[in-house]
């Protein structure tokens, strides 16, 4: 068993090893709809896909709760872990908890394609460790400002697809998309880009489809 | 101290520590620690009680990992029943359930173990099993066994990765208590059970301690002060610690806390928490 790296051109492909769940990171700002585009993506994905999530919720439980109360997924597919005030610590410095609550879904449910890890909420500075998710989501809220973008940070740089959600509310806050979207691919190198209201869109189809051929690419790669 | 070492102590270790406050949410939540003052009182009261616990476990976890790498005398293991002994074999539970205030149960021979027992196939698993129910009868709140399990397992990742060791393998497979892992984690990176001691002896006072500057928003740089003011009494704790590895483990140290016992059960059930104990 060994980390695969160098395929091609995506020069941190980070492919699990030996067949394992693609583990897939979703970071961004408190509020921004990490949740709701975890809950989209297991609404979307859960019949084709065998999922689960793990929470990294800040001082509840509330993330994992809601996703149990829109029943996205079956109970013992959600666990929340806890981040002794420091969500950033969770995902990146020690991500021994986090590690363990996806190692123990792997264990319950054989055969699983993917799991979610939803941060909790975070600074602009927050990635998820290559040694935790194989790929990362960041999500950013029209309504945090259309300057985000440009203020860069590490989430929106180097996150392997940035998703500028709830554009529904750009003309009520006075947020210009097309200015986000060009500061975003100024940083990002060529990276994705996605704008989403999942009010509007519930089902987040672009994200969805950019998380199928992610999981796709992993089967492929993964060595019999 | 080897640097290896240093960075077994070092709270920047990547085994899990930082979700866990080292029992002062709860104490921070009923009102008991506000200050410097109160939390030093309390960190004081941690380090005689689940200070010297975890010390001691460390320590003879460090000493039978070591000695299990070595040709092993007939009195080097002094924690195990003696397999066929003259006076009966005393069972893993049997020794396990014996509380260290309680005379040695008939059965357990003080001081020898069967060489067997230990190199024999599965004996060396038996003895873990032992020692790691030692720590259970120290720990009656489930909720600081599971703290102290999930910790371990924690840092058996982690040592596993940096000093691969046979004992490490064991107890990782066993979810061992966290001081049983530090202790098979010192040997494995060239330590002895008096090093053991005093990494879990700092650590039992650290957690806490950052806790207090997270969730009270105290002067760092007071804490800090207030954690120099406390080495001469880490010391003397690992010190003492340290002293129990040589002898039977029913006779290591059992001193509790209920009350911290007690914050632990009722911060598992409570609604709004930061940390995981
Ligand atoms: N108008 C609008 N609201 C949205 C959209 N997506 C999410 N929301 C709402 O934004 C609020 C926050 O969404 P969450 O999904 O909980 O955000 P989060 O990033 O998980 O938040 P934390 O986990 O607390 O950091 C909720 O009330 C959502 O219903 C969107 O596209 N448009
Ligand atoms: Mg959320």
């Amino acid at each position: 068993m060994g980390a695969h790296f160098g395929h091609g051109a995506d020069h941190h492909a980070a492919t699990p090893p030996g067949g394992r769940a693609l583990r897939l990171g979703i970071g961004g700002p408190v509020g921004s709809g990490k949740t709701a585009l975890t809950a989209a993506l297991c609404r979307v994905l859960r019949d084709e896909l065998a999922l689960a999530v793990v929470t990294n919720d800040i001082y509840t439980t509330e993330d994992a709760d809601f996703l149990r109360r829109e029943a996205v997924l079956s109970d013992d597919r959600i666990t929340a872990v806890r981040t002794g005030a420091c969500p950033h610590t969770a995902i990146r410095d020690d991500i021994s908890a986090n590690l363990d609550a996806v190692e123990a879904l792997e264990q319950r449910h054989p055969g699983l394609d993917l799991v979610i890890v939803e941060s909790g909420g975070d600074n602009l500075t927050a990635l998820f460790s290559r040694g935790l998710a194989d790929r990362q989501i960041f999500v950013l809220d029209v309504a945090g400002g259309d300057d985000v973008p440009r203020k860069g940070g590490l989430g929106v740089a180097a996150a392997d697809l940035l998703v500028i959600n709830k554009t529904d509310l750009a003309p009520l806050v006075g947020s210009d998309l097309e200015l986000m979207a060009s500061d975003a691919a100024r940083v990002r190198d060529g990276k994705p880009v996605a704008l989403t209201s999942l009010r509007e869109a519930p089902g987040a189809p672009e994200v969805a489809a950019w998380v199928r051929r992610v999981v796709a690419g992993s089967r492929e790669h993964a060595p019999a | 101290m080897h640097p290896s070492l240093l960075l077994l102590a070092d709270s920047r270790l990547p085994a899990g520590g930082h979700a866990h406050s080292g029992g002062l949410e709860p104490a921070v939540t009923a009102g008991t620690v506000t200050d410097i003052p109160s939390l030093t009182a309390f960190l004081r009261g941690r380090l005689a009680t689940t200070g010297l616990v975890t010390a001691a476990l460390a320590a003879a976890a460090c000493a039978l990992a070591v000695t299990a790498t070595e040709p092993v005398e007939e009195d080097r293991l002094p924690g195990l029943p003696r397999a066929g002994g003259a006076t009966g074999t005393g069972t893993p539970a049997e020794a396990a359930t014996h509380r260290a205030s309680d005379p040695p149960p008939s059965g357990t021979t003080t001081g020898t173990v069967n060489r067997a027992t230990v190199t024999g196939d599965g004996g060396l698993a038996v003895a873990w099993e032992v020692l790691d129910a030692e720590a259970d009868t120290r720990t009656p709140s489930p909720a600081q066994r599971r703290a102290a399990r999930a910790q371990g397992r924690s840092l058996a990742r982690v040592a596993l990765r940096t000093w691969p060791s046979a004992a490490l393998d064991v107890l990782a497979r066993q979810g061992a208590h966290h001081p049983l892992v530090l202790g098979a984690a010192t040997a494995a990176a060239g330590g002895g059970p008096r090093d053991a001691a005093s990494i879990a002896a700092y650590g039992s006072v650290t957690g806490g301690a950052s806790a207090g500057v997270r969730l009270l928003g105290l002067d760092p740089l007071g804490v800090n002060e207030a954690l120099g003011g406390l080495a001469a009494a880490i010391d003397a704790v690992a010190a003492e610690a340290a002293g129990y590895a040589g002898r039977p483990w029913a006779e290591l140290p059992a001193p509790s806390a209920p009350v911290l016992d007690l914050y632990a059960e009722a911060h598992a059930g409570a609604d709004l928490r930061l940390f995981e104990s």
